[in-house]
Protein backbone atom coordinates (compact mmCIF):
# COMPACT_ATOMS: atom_id res chain seq x y z
CA UNK A 1 0.00 0.00 0.00
CA UNK A 2 2.47 2.79 0.86
CA UNK A 3 4.39 1.49 -2.31
CA UNK A 4 1.92 2.12 -4.34
CA UNK A 5 0.84 5.77 -2.62
CA UNK A 6 4.82 6.45 -3.34
CA UNK A 7 4.32 5.74 -7.16
CA UNK A 8 0.88 7.36 -7.30
CA UNK A 9 2.73 10.64 -5.65
CA UNK A 10 5.84 10.35 -7.86
CA UNK A 11 3.11 10.39 -10.59
CA UNK A 12 1.70 13.39 -9.52
CA UNK A 13 4.02 15.41 -8.92
CA UNK A 14 6.44 14.80 -11.39
CA UNK A 15 5.46 12.08 -14.45
CA UNK A 16 2.26 14.12 -15.01
CA UNK A 17 3.47 17.91 -15.23
CA UNK A 18 7.11 16.44 -17.01
CA UNK A 19 4.87 15.32 -19.77
CA UNK A 20 2.83 18.05 -19.82
CA UNK A 21 6.10 19.98 -20.34
CA UNK A 22 7.38 17.79 -23.00
CA UNK A 23 4.39 17.52 -25.08
CA UNK A 24 4.39 21.22 -25.02
CA UNK A 25 8.03 22.06 -25.67
CA UNK A 26 8.36 19.18 -28.26
CA UNK A 27 5.05 19.43 -30.19
CA UNK A 28 5.64 21.60 -33.52
CA UNK A 29 8.96 19.54 -34.26
CA UNK A 30 6.98 16.66 -33.93
CA UNK A 31 4.78 18.08 -36.37
CA UNK A 32 7.50 19.88 -38.69
CA UNK A 33 8.79 15.92 -38.91
CA UNK A 34 5.17 14.41 -39.46
CA UNK A 35 3.91 17.27 -42.31
CA UNK A 36 7.84 16.64 -43.80
CA UNK A 37 6.79 12.78 -43.94
CA UNK A 38 3.54 13.12 -45.83
CA UNK A 39 2.40 13.92 -49.65
CA UNK A 40 1.28 17.00 -50.14
CA UNK A 41 -2.53 15.72 -51.12
CA UNK A 42 -2.69 13.90 -47.65
CA UNK A 43 -2.61 17.64 -46.21
CA UNK A 44 -5.83 18.83 -48.12
CA UNK A 45 -7.60 15.62 -46.78
CA UNK A 46 -10.21 16.39 -43.97
CA UNK A 47 -11.25 12.75 -43.11
CA UNK A 48 -7.69 12.16 -42.30
CA UNK A 49 -6.10 12.77 -38.79
CA UNK A 50 -3.28 15.28 -39.13
CA UNK A 51 -1.83 14.25 -36.29
CA UNK A 52 -0.89 10.91 -37.79
CA UNK A 53 1.04 9.55 -41.03
CA UNK A 54 -1.33 7.67 -43.54
CA UNK A 55 0.95 7.27 -46.39
CA UNK A 56 4.66 7.48 -45.21
CA UNK A 57 6.83 9.28 -48.13
CA UNK A 58 10.89 10.78 -48.65
CA UNK A 59 9.56 13.04 -51.87
CA UNK A 60 9.57 16.38 -49.65
CA UNK A 61 13.44 15.76 -48.72
CA UNK A 62 14.01 14.68 -52.19
CA UNK A 63 12.41 17.78 -53.85
CA UNK A 64 14.58 20.05 -51.23
CA UNK A 65 17.58 18.48 -53.40
CA UNK A 66 16.75 18.18 -56.85
CA UNK A 67 14.85 21.73 -57.21
CA UNK A 68 15.75 24.21 -54.63
CA UNK A 69 19.18 25.51 -53.49
CA UNK A 70 18.94 23.58 -50.10
CA UNK A 71 22.69 21.88 -50.93
CA UNK A 72 24.10 25.33 -51.49
CA UNK A 73 22.42 26.65 -48.40
CA UNK A 74 24.10 23.71 -46.12
CA UNK A 75 27.44 24.43 -47.81
CA UNK A 76 27.40 28.43 -47.31
CA UNK A 77 26.22 27.70 -43.67
CA UNK A 78 28.91 25.58 -42.72
CA UNK A 79 31.62 27.99 -44.44
CA UNK A 80 30.14 30.73 -42.67
CA UNK A 81 29.65 28.97 -39.48
CA UNK A 82 32.89 27.44 -39.24
CA UNK A 83 34.79 30.47 -39.94
CA UNK A 84 33.16 32.76 -37.91
CA UNK A 85 33.58 30.31 -35.13
CA UNK A 86 37.08 29.89 -35.53
CA UNK A 87 38.08 33.48 -35.82
CA UNK A 88 36.04 34.41 -32.73
CA UNK A 89 37.47 31.71 -30.64
CA UNK A 90 41.37 32.52 -31.34
CA UNK A 91 40.02 36.05 -31.01
CA UNK A 92 38.32 35.48 -27.30
CA UNK A 93 41.22 32.76 -25.92
CA UNK A 94 43.56 36.01 -26.23
CA UNK A 95 41.05 38.37 -24.64
CA UNK A 96 39.71 35.81 -22.16
CA UNK A 97 43.63 35.03 -20.65
CA UNK A 98 44.41 38.88 -21.13
CA UNK A 99 41.44 39.71 -18.74
CA UNK A 100 42.25 36.93 -16.67
CA UNK A 101 45.63 36.85 -15.84
CA UNK A 102 47.19 40.71 -16.98
CA UNK A 103 47.32 43.55 -14.97
CA UNK A 104 47.23 46.23 -17.52
CA UNK A 105 46.14 49.58 -17.94
CA UNK A 106 42.48 50.05 -18.62
CA UNK A 107 42.37 46.18 -18.15
CA UNK A 108 38.59 46.58 -15.68
CA UNK A 109 37.48 48.71 -18.20
CA UNK A 110 38.13 46.89 -21.21
CA UNK A 111 36.26 43.95 -19.31
CA UNK A 112 32.80 46.08 -18.06
CA UNK A 113 32.78 47.20 -22.15
CA UNK A 114 33.20 43.31 -23.47
CA UNK A 115 30.34 42.32 -21.31
CA UNK A 116 28.00 45.43 -21.99
CA UNK A 117 28.80 44.51 -25.65
CA UNK A 118 27.26 40.85 -25.06
CA UNK A 119 24.38 43.16 -24.83
CA UNK A 120 24.06 44.78 -27.60
CA UNK A 121 21.55 43.53 -29.90
CA UNK A 122 21.78 43.21 -33.74
CA UNK A 123 18.33 44.60 -34.24
CA UNK A 124 20.17 48.06 -32.76
CA UNK A 125 22.89 47.76 -35.13
CA UNK A 126 21.79 46.31 -38.85
CA UNK A 127 20.57 49.39 -40.85
CA UNK A 128 23.95 51.26 -40.31
CA UNK A 129 25.47 47.97 -40.36
CA UNK A 130 24.30 47.35 -44.10
CA UNK A 131 25.91 50.65 -44.62
CA UNK A 132 29.20 49.54 -43.51
CA UNK A 133 29.11 46.23 -45.39
CA UNK A 134 28.21 48.13 -48.31
CA UNK A 135 30.99 50.17 -48.10
CA UNK A 136 33.33 47.59 -47.94
CA UNK A 137 32.06 46.06 -50.44
CA UNK A 138 31.14 42.75 -48.91
CA UNK A 139 27.41 42.95 -50.26
CA UNK A 140 26.26 38.89 -51.01
CA UNK A 141 30.34 37.36 -49.83
CA UNK A 142 30.86 35.64 -47.12
CA UNK A 143 32.85 38.03 -45.64
CA UNK A 144 30.17 39.89 -45.20
CA UNK A 145 28.86 36.83 -42.14
CA UNK A 146 32.27 35.87 -41.19
CA UNK A 147 33.62 39.02 -39.75
CA UNK A 148 30.10 40.25 -38.33
CA UNK A 149 29.16 37.27 -36.43
CA UNK A 150 32.16 37.52 -33.93
CA UNK A 151 30.83 41.13 -32.67
CA UNK A 152 27.98 39.12 -31.47
CA UNK A 153 30.06 35.65 -29.92
CA UNK A 154 33.50 37.67 -29.08
CA UNK A 155 31.95 38.70 -25.72
CA UNK A 156 30.32 36.08 -24.28
CA UNK A 157 33.05 33.38 -25.35
CA UNK A 158 35.74 35.68 -23.79
CA UNK A 159 33.36 36.36 -20.80
CA UNK A 160 32.96 32.48 -20.48
CA UNK A 161 36.74 31.87 -21.15
CA UNK A 162 38.06 34.11 -18.60
CA UNK A 163 36.10 32.36 -15.92
CA UNK A 164 37.17 28.82 -16.83
CA UNK A 165 41.09 30.42 -17.14
CA UNK A 166 40.71 31.99 -13.62
CA UNK A 167 39.86 28.25 -12.00
CA UNK A 168 43.44 26.94 -13.32
CA UNK A 169 45.82 27.18 -10.14
CA UNK A 170 47.85 30.44 -10.88
CA UNK A 171 51.26 27.85 -9.51
CA UNK A 172 51.03 25.84 -12.28
CA UNK A 173 51.97 28.86 -15.19
CA UNK A 174 54.25 30.41 -13.03
CA UNK A 175 56.49 27.41 -12.95
CA UNK A 176 56.11 26.58 -16.34
CA UNK A 177 57.57 30.34 -16.75
CA UNK A 178 59.96 29.37 -13.82
CA UNK A 179 61.19 27.08 -16.48
CA UNK A 180 61.78 29.41 -18.45
CA UNK A 181 58.60 28.89 -21.26
CA UNK A 182 57.55 32.50 -22.30
CA UNK A 183 53.99 33.61 -21.53
CA UNK A 184 52.85 32.91 -24.95
CA UNK A 185 54.06 29.43 -25.09
CA UNK A 186 52.75 28.95 -21.23
CA UNK A 187 49.07 29.99 -22.71
CA UNK A 188 49.48 27.54 -25.73
CA UNK A 189 50.81 24.42 -24.13
CA UNK A 190 49.86 24.55 -20.59
CA UNK A 191 46.54 26.57 -20.51
CA UNK A 192 44.74 25.62 -23.68
CA UNK A 193 44.82 22.03 -22.98
CA UNK A 194 43.95 22.64 -19.42
CA UNK A 195 40.83 24.42 -20.68
CA UNK A 196 39.31 22.02 -23.21
CA UNK A 197 35.94 21.70 -21.71
CA UNK A 198 35.77 25.75 -20.93
CA UNK A 199 36.55 25.90 -25.53
CA UNK A 200 34.02 23.27 -26.31
CA UNK A 201 31.43 25.39 -24.53
CA UNK A 202 32.48 28.41 -25.97
CA UNK A 203 32.68 26.57 -29.60
CA UNK A 204 29.52 25.04 -28.83
CA UNK A 205 28.10 28.56 -27.93
CA UNK A 206 29.30 30.52 -31.10
CA UNK A 207 28.88 27.51 -33.40
CA UNK A 208 24.99 27.25 -32.55
CA UNK A 209 24.40 31.19 -33.02
CA UNK A 210 26.36 31.19 -36.58
CA UNK A 211 24.27 28.66 -37.47
CA UNK A 212 20.92 30.24 -36.26
CA UNK A 213 21.89 33.35 -36.96
CA UNK A 214 18.85 35.13 -39.25
CA UNK A 215 19.14 38.87 -39.13
CA UNK A 216 22.37 39.58 -40.82
CA UNK A 217 21.87 36.98 -42.82
CA UNK A 218 18.41 38.14 -44.11
CA UNK A 219 20.15 41.14 -45.16
CA UNK A 220 23.82 40.97 -46.38
CA UNK A 221 23.62 37.56 -47.86
CA UNK A 222 20.24 37.00 -49.48
CA UNK A 223 20.83 36.79 -53.54
CA UNK A 224 20.47 33.91 -55.76
CA UNK A 225 22.12 30.67 -53.95
CA UNK A 226 23.83 32.84 -51.55
CA UNK A 227 22.23 32.51 -48.74
CA UNK A 228 22.49 30.11 -45.38
CA UNK A 229 19.46 27.75 -44.61
CA UNK A 230 17.33 29.86 -41.96
CA UNK A 231 17.26 32.82 -44.78
CA UNK A 232 17.04 30.36 -47.68
CA UNK A 233 14.14 28.62 -45.77
CA UNK A 234 12.18 31.67 -45.16
CA UNK A 235 12.58 33.85 -48.44
CA UNK A 236 12.66 30.93 -50.54
CA UNK A 237 9.93 28.36 -49.78
CA UNK A 238 7.53 30.61 -48.47
CA UNK A 239 5.61 30.68 -51.70
CA UNK A 240 2.15 32.30 -51.79
CA UNK A 241 1.66 28.47 -52.93
CA UNK A 242 0.45 26.16 -50.47
CA UNK A 243 2.07 23.41 -51.84
CA UNK A 244 5.19 23.76 -50.76
CA UNK A 245 4.56 22.78 -46.89
CA UNK A 246 6.49 19.31 -47.45
CA UNK A 247 9.27 21.31 -48.70
CA UNK A 248 9.12 24.17 -45.93
CA UNK A 249 9.08 21.19 -43.32
CA UNK A 250 11.85 19.04 -44.36
CA UNK A 251 13.87 22.22 -44.99
CA UNK A 252 13.30 23.47 -41.28
CA UNK A 253 14.11 19.84 -40.26
CA UNK A 254 17.00 19.14 -41.67
CA UNK A 255 18.15 22.23 -40.73
CA UNK A 256 17.38 22.02 -37.27
CA UNK A 257 19.11 18.19 -37.53
CA UNK A 258 22.74 19.45 -36.82
CA UNK A 259 22.18 21.72 -33.82
CA UNK A 260 19.76 18.67 -32.31
CA UNK A 261 22.67 16.47 -32.59
CA UNK A 262 25.17 18.61 -31.09
CA UNK A 263 22.95 19.16 -28.16
CA UNK A 264 22.21 15.37 -27.51
CA UNK A 265 25.85 14.60 -27.12
CA UNK A 266 26.98 18.16 -25.23
CA UNK A 267 23.79 18.99 -22.85
CA UNK A 268 26.40 18.73 -20.10
CA UNK A 269 28.82 21.27 -21.72
CA UNK A 270 26.59 23.27 -22.73
CA UNK A 271 24.35 23.70 -19.11
CA UNK A 272 27.76 24.27 -17.11
CA UNK A 273 28.98 27.15 -20.14
CA UNK A 274 25.96 29.24 -19.99
CA UNK A 275 25.96 28.96 -15.82
CA UNK A 276 29.40 29.44 -16.22
CA UNK A 277 28.79 32.53 -18.78
CA UNK A 278 25.16 33.57 -16.93
CA UNK A 279 25.78 33.23 -12.92
CA UNK A 280 29.34 34.11 -12.43
CA UNK A 281 29.38 36.61 -15.41
CA UNK B 1 84.64 41.08 -48.82
CA UNK B 2 85.34 42.64 -45.75
CA UNK B 3 83.19 45.58 -47.36
CA UNK B 4 80.60 43.73 -48.04
CA UNK B 5 80.52 41.53 -44.95
CA UNK B 6 80.67 44.71 -41.98
CA UNK B 7 77.50 45.96 -42.39
CA UNK B 8 75.80 42.73 -41.38
CA UNK B 9 77.76 42.21 -38.55
CA UNK B 10 76.77 45.83 -37.71
CA UNK B 11 73.26 45.88 -38.40
CA UNK B 12 73.70 42.18 -36.03
CA UNK B 13 73.59 43.75 -32.41
CA UNK B 14 70.43 46.66 -33.35
CA UNK B 15 68.58 43.08 -35.07
CA UNK B 16 69.46 41.42 -31.60
CA UNK B 17 67.97 44.56 -30.08
CA UNK B 18 64.63 44.43 -31.79
CA UNK B 19 64.27 40.99 -31.05
CA UNK B 20 64.76 41.30 -27.81
CA UNK B 21 62.62 44.51 -27.38
CA UNK B 22 59.74 42.39 -29.11
CA UNK B 23 60.51 39.77 -26.98
CA UNK B 24 60.21 41.79 -24.03
CA UNK B 25 56.96 43.77 -25.51
CA UNK B 26 55.65 40.11 -24.89
CA UNK B 27 56.58 39.16 -21.42
CA UNK B 28 55.27 42.48 -19.91
CA UNK B 29 52.50 42.23 -18.41
CA UNK B 30 50.74 45.86 -19.72
CA UNK B 31 52.02 45.42 -22.99
CA UNK B 32 51.40 41.77 -23.84
CA UNK B 33 47.79 42.49 -21.81
CA UNK B 34 46.94 45.22 -25.08
CA UNK B 35 48.46 43.23 -27.75
CA UNK B 36 46.30 40.37 -27.34
CA UNK B 37 43.02 42.44 -26.42
CA UNK B 38 43.99 43.91 -30.38
CA UNK B 39 42.53 41.38 -32.72
CA UNK B 40 39.42 41.38 -31.18
CA UNK B 41 39.07 45.16 -30.27
CA UNK B 42 39.61 45.77 -34.22
CA UNK B 43 36.61 43.34 -34.93
CA UNK B 44 34.28 44.93 -32.37
CA UNK B 45 35.15 48.58 -32.89
CA UNK B 46 34.96 48.59 -37.50
CA UNK B 47 31.62 45.66 -36.98
CA UNK B 48 30.17 47.31 -33.50
CA UNK B 49 31.38 50.61 -32.30
CA UNK B 50 31.53 52.58 -35.54
CA UNK B 51 27.56 51.48 -36.64
CA UNK B 52 26.63 52.36 -33.49
CA UNK B 53 27.85 55.79 -34.19
CA UNK B 54 27.34 55.95 -37.68
CA UNK B 55 23.38 54.63 -36.89
CA UNK B 56 23.28 57.95 -34.15
CA UNK B 57 24.27 59.82 -37.21
CA UNK B 58 21.89 58.50 -39.75
CA UNK B 59 19.30 59.58 -37.24
CA UNK B 60 19.66 62.59 -37.09
CA UNK B 61 19.49 62.67 -40.84
CA UNK B 62 17.12 62.48 -43.92
CA UNK B 63 19.23 59.27 -45.32
CA UNK B 64 17.58 57.43 -47.77
CA UNK B 65 19.21 53.86 -48.85
CA UNK B 66 22.15 54.69 -51.24
CA UNK B 67 21.67 58.39 -50.98
CA UNK B 68 23.72 59.98 -47.42
CA UNK B 69 21.24 62.82 -46.50
CA UNK B 70 21.40 65.79 -44.39
CA UNK B 71 21.56 66.76 -40.83
CA UNK B 72 17.66 67.45 -40.01
CA UNK B 73 18.38 67.38 -35.99
CA UNK B 74 15.89 65.38 -33.62
CA UNK B 75 12.89 65.36 -36.78
CA UNK B 76 12.94 61.39 -37.29
CA UNK B 77 12.44 61.05 -33.48
CA UNK B 78 9.91 63.97 -33.17
CA UNK B 79 7.83 62.58 -36.15
CA UNK B 80 8.41 59.21 -35.28
CA UNK B 81 6.09 60.43 -31.90
CA UNK B 82 2.85 61.45 -33.96
CA UNK B 83 3.05 57.72 -35.72
CA UNK B 84 0.25 55.95 -34.62
CA UNK B 85 1.95 52.69 -35.88
CA UNK B 86 5.11 53.54 -33.67
CA UNK B 87 2.98 54.21 -30.63
CA UNK B 88 1.30 51.12 -31.63
CA UNK B 89 4.50 49.30 -32.30
CA UNK B 90 6.34 51.09 -28.91
CA UNK B 91 2.93 49.43 -26.77
CA UNK B 92 3.69 46.23 -28.32
CA UNK B 93 7.28 45.76 -27.64
CA UNK B 94 6.66 46.02 -24.15
CA UNK B 95 3.68 43.56 -24.06
CA UNK B 96 5.76 40.96 -25.80
CA UNK B 97 9.40 42.02 -23.33
CA UNK B 98 7.35 42.22 -20.13
CA UNK B 99 4.25 39.63 -19.97
CA UNK B 100 5.76 37.24 -21.21
CA UNK B 101 8.74 37.17 -18.91
CA UNK B 102 6.56 35.97 -15.63
CA UNK B 103 5.30 33.10 -17.43
CA UNK B 104 8.84 32.11 -18.94
CA UNK B 105 9.63 32.67 -15.05
CA UNK B 106 7.45 30.12 -13.54
CA UNK B 107 7.00 27.79 -16.11
CA UNK B 108 11.06 27.39 -16.34
CA UNK B 109 11.17 26.77 -12.33
CA UNK B 110 8.64 24.41 -12.96
CA UNK B 111 10.83 22.48 -15.80
CA UNK B 112 13.85 22.95 -13.03
CA UNK B 113 12.07 21.57 -10.14
CA UNK B 114 10.87 18.77 -12.29
CA UNK B 115 14.65 18.00 -14.07
CA UNK B 116 16.14 18.10 -10.41
CA UNK B 117 14.56 14.82 -9.46
CA UNK B 118 16.72 11.44 -10.14
CA UNK B 119 15.01 9.76 -12.40
CA UNK B 120 15.56 7.05 -15.68
CA UNK B 121 16.64 9.29 -18.99
CA UNK B 122 17.62 12.31 -17.18
CA UNK B 123 20.47 13.30 -19.70
CA UNK B 124 18.09 12.74 -22.78
CA UNK B 125 15.33 14.35 -21.82
CA UNK B 126 16.98 17.63 -20.56
CA UNK B 127 18.45 17.50 -23.80
CA UNK B 128 14.95 17.43 -25.59
CA UNK B 129 13.29 20.02 -23.54
CA UNK B 130 16.04 22.28 -24.66
CA UNK B 131 15.38 22.11 -28.52
CA UNK B 132 13.09 25.44 -28.25
CA UNK B 133 15.47 27.23 -26.83
CA UNK B 134 18.33 26.05 -29.17
CA UNK B 135 17.51 24.86 -32.74
CA UNK B 136 17.48 28.08 -34.79
CA UNK B 137 14.19 30.05 -34.58
CA UNK B 138 13.99 30.99 -38.07
CA UNK B 139 13.08 27.27 -38.51
CA UNK B 140 10.96 25.82 -35.35
CA UNK B 141 8.99 29.34 -35.61
CA UNK B 142 8.06 27.95 -39.26
CA UNK B 143 6.44 25.15 -37.45
CA UNK B 144 4.41 27.25 -35.81
CA UNK B 145 3.30 29.20 -38.55
CA UNK B 146 1.42 26.37 -39.85
CA UNK B 147 0.27 25.45 -36.61
CA UNK B 148 -1.55 28.93 -37.01
CA UNK B 149 -2.63 28.44 -40.33
CA UNK B 150 -5.79 29.84 -41.30
CA UNK B 151 -6.25 26.68 -43.40
CA UNK B 152 -4.21 23.85 -41.91
CA UNK B 153 -4.07 24.23 -38.22
CA UNK B 154 -3.68 20.90 -36.60
CA UNK B 155 -5.55 23.53 -32.91
CA UNK B 156 -8.46 23.99 -35.60
CA UNK B 157 -8.59 20.74 -36.48
CA UNK B 158 -8.89 19.52 -33.22
CA UNK B 159 -11.19 21.86 -31.58
CA UNK B 160 -13.57 21.34 -34.83
CA UNK B 161 -13.31 17.19 -34.10
CA UNK B 162 -14.13 17.82 -30.83
CA UNK B 163 -17.43 19.93 -31.87
CA UNK B 164 -16.11 23.17 -29.90
CA UNK B 165 -15.65 25.17 -33.13
CA UNK B 166 -17.28 25.61 -36.17
CA UNK B 167 -14.96 27.38 -38.61
CA UNK B 168 -11.56 27.48 -38.69
CA UNK B 169 -9.84 29.91 -36.37
CA UNK B 170 -7.19 32.88 -37.96
CA UNK B 171 -5.14 32.95 -35.27
CA UNK B 172 -1.98 34.95 -37.08
CA UNK B 173 -5.66 37.34 -39.00
CA UNK B 174 -6.64 39.00 -35.77
CA UNK B 175 -4.93 41.78 -33.91
CA UNK B 176 -5.30 40.36 -30.82
CA UNK B 177 -5.58 37.02 -30.94
CA UNK B 178 -1.88 37.87 -33.18
CA UNK B 179 0.25 39.20 -30.19
CA UNK B 180 -1.01 36.72 -27.96
CA UNK B 181 0.31 33.99 -30.32
CA UNK B 182 3.68 35.75 -30.75
CA UNK B 183 3.81 36.31 -27.27
CA UNK B 184 2.97 32.64 -26.61
CA UNK B 185 5.52 31.24 -28.90
CA UNK B 186 8.02 33.83 -27.16
CA UNK B 187 7.53 31.83 -24.19
CA UNK B 188 7.33 28.46 -25.86
CA UNK B 189 11.31 29.20 -26.80
CA UNK B 190 12.10 30.85 -22.87
CA UNK B 191 10.81 27.97 -21.31
CA UNK B 192 14.23 25.76 -21.66
CA UNK B 193 16.36 28.88 -21.13
CA UNK B 194 15.02 29.49 -17.64
CA UNK B 195 14.60 26.15 -16.75
CA UNK B 196 18.25 25.12 -17.32
CA UNK B 197 19.29 28.37 -15.77
CA UNK B 198 17.12 27.52 -12.57
CA UNK B 199 18.29 24.00 -12.21
CA UNK B 200 22.01 24.91 -12.46
CA UNK B 201 21.19 26.76 -9.66
CA UNK B 202 18.70 24.48 -7.66
CA UNK B 203 21.83 21.81 -7.82
CA UNK B 204 24.38 24.63 -6.36
CA UNK B 205 21.80 23.94 -3.14
CA UNK B 206 23.57 21.42 -0.71
CA UNK B 207 21.34 18.49 -0.30
CA UNK B 208 22.14 18.56 3.40
CA UNK B 209 20.21 21.98 3.20
CA UNK B 210 16.87 20.31 3.13
CA UNK B 211 17.62 17.87 5.56
CA UNK B 212 18.59 20.04 8.24
CA UNK B 213 15.09 22.03 7.13
CA UNK B 214 13.69 18.45 6.91
CA UNK B 215 14.68 17.34 10.45
CA UNK B 216 13.58 21.03 12.35
CA UNK B 217 10.49 20.09 11.23
CA UNK B 218 9.88 22.83 7.73
CA UNK B 219 7.60 20.85 5.44
CA UNK B 220 7.80 20.88 1.56
CA UNK B 221 6.20 24.32 1.22
CA UNK B 222 8.07 25.61 3.93
CA UNK B 223 11.67 24.27 2.43
CA UNK B 224 10.86 25.71 -0.80
CA UNK B 225 9.90 29.12 0.51
CA UNK B 226 13.10 29.21 2.36
CA UNK B 227 15.64 27.04 1.34
CA UNK B 228 15.20 26.74 -2.68
CA UNK B 229 13.91 29.84 -3.38
CA UNK B 230 16.47 32.20 -1.48
CA UNK B 231 19.18 29.77 -3.78
CA UNK B 232 17.71 30.43 -7.08
CA UNK B 233 16.80 34.25 -6.79
CA UNK B 234 19.51 35.55 -7.86
CA UNK B 235 19.71 33.61 -11.01
CA UNK B 236 16.54 34.02 -11.72
CA UNK B 237 16.81 37.76 -11.48
CA UNK B 238 19.79 37.54 -13.98
CA UNK B 239 17.91 35.08 -16.26
CA UNK B 240 14.90 37.79 -16.22
CA UNK B 241 17.48 40.63 -16.98
CA UNK B 242 18.78 38.73 -20.12
CA UNK B 243 15.75 37.46 -21.30
CA UNK B 244 14.33 40.97 -21.31
CA UNK B 245 17.18 42.43 -23.07
CA UNK B 246 17.04 39.83 -25.70
CA UNK B 247 12.81 39.90 -26.05
CA UNK B 248 12.85 43.76 -26.16
CA UNK B 249 15.25 43.57 -29.37
CA UNK B 250 13.61 40.58 -31.19
CA UNK B 251 13.18 40.19 -34.77
CA UNK B 252 12.81 37.16 -36.01
CA UNK B 253 10.04 35.40 -34.52
CA UNK B 254 7.38 38.22 -35.47
CA UNK B 255 9.38 38.66 -38.88
CA UNK B 256 8.16 35.06 -39.84
CA UNK B 257 5.05 34.62 -38.40
CA UNK B 258 3.11 38.12 -38.89
CA UNK B 259 5.70 40.42 -40.67
CA UNK B 260 3.92 43.05 -38.42
CA UNK B 261 0.63 42.66 -39.55
CA UNK B 262 -2.45 42.23 -39.59
CA UNK B 263 -2.02 45.94 -40.81
CA UNK B 264 0.67 46.88 -38.63
CA UNK B 265 -0.75 45.74 -35.23
CA UNK B 266 2.20 43.32 -34.44
CA UNK B 267 5.16 45.05 -35.27
CA UNK B 268 8.00 45.84 -32.48
CA UNK B 269 11.12 47.97 -32.83
CA UNK B 270 13.09 45.63 -34.73
CA UNK B 271 10.44 44.58 -37.36
CA UNK B 272 9.44 48.06 -37.67
CA UNK B 273 13.18 49.38 -37.97
CA UNK B 274 13.70 46.88 -40.24
CA UNK B 275 10.04 47.54 -42.63
CA UNK B 276 10.72 51.72 -42.32
CA UNK B 277 14.82 51.17 -42.76
CA UNK B 278 15.11 48.63 -45.71
CA UNK B 279 11.37 48.07 -47.07
CA UNK B 280 10.74 51.35 -47.32
CA UNK B 281 14.29 52.83 -47.98
CA UNK B 282 14.26 55.46 -45.27
CA UNK B 283 17.21 54.13 -43.59
CA UNK B 284 17.60 57.60 -41.43
CA UNK B 285 13.78 57.09 -40.02
CA UNK B 286 14.38 53.20 -39.34
CA UNK B 287 17.70 54.51 -37.42
CA UNK B 288 15.75 56.50 -35.35
CA UNK B 289 13.59 53.31 -34.52
CA UNK B 290 16.35 51.20 -33.85
CA UNK B 291 17.62 54.03 -31.38
CA UNK B 292 14.72 54.60 -29.95
CA UNK B 293 15.50 51.06 -27.78
CA UNK B 294 18.83 52.32 -26.92
CA UNK B 295 17.58 53.93 -23.33
CA UNK B 296 15.86 51.34 -22.34
CA UNK B 297 18.34 48.44 -23.06
CA UNK B 298 20.80 50.55 -21.17
CA UNK B 299 18.69 51.01 -18.31
CA UNK B 300 18.31 46.71 -18.10
CA UNK B 301 21.72 46.62 -19.26
CA UNK B 302 23.01 48.64 -16.16
CA UNK B 303 20.79 46.79 -13.57
CA UNK B 304 22.48 43.79 -14.50
CA UNK B 305 25.97 45.43 -14.40
CA UNK B 306 25.21 46.53 -10.85
CA UNK B 307 23.59 43.03 -9.89
CA UNK B 308 26.60 41.47 -11.15
CA UNK B 309 29.11 43.52 -9.26
CA UNK B 310 27.34 43.66 -6.02
CA UNK B 311 27.65 39.66 -6.29
CA UNK B 312 31.28 40.08 -6.83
Amino acid sequence: MVGSGKIRKRTLNLYLPLTAYVIFLLFPFYWMIIVSLKPTPDLFELKYNPFWIQHFTLENYLYLFQNTDFSEWVKNTIIVTVSATSISLVCSVLIGYALARLKFPGSNFLGVGIFLAYLVPPTLLFLPMAQVIAKLGLYNTYWALILTYPTQLIPFASWLLMGYFRTIPKEIEESAMADGCTRLATLVRIILPLSVPGLLSAGIFCFTLCWNEFLYALIFMSSGPMKTIPVGTVSDLIKADTLFWGALMSSAVLGSFPIAILYSFFVKHYVSGLTAGAVKG
Amino acid sequence: MSVELSPTAESLPSRRGILAKAKNLLERQASLGIILMIPGAILLMVFMAYPFFLGIWLSLSDSMIGRMGRFVGLRNFIDLIGDSIFLQTTRNTFTYALITVPFKAVLGLGLALALNNRMRFSNPIRAAVMMPWIVPTALSTLGWFMIFDPVFSPISWLLKDLGLIKQNINFLGDPGLAISMLCLVNIWRGIPFFGITILAGLQAVPQELHEAAAIDGANAWHRFRHVTIPAIKGIALIASLLSIIWTFADFQLIYILTKGGPANTTHIFGTYAFQIGLAATEIGVGAAIALYMFPILAVFAMLLLMYLRRED
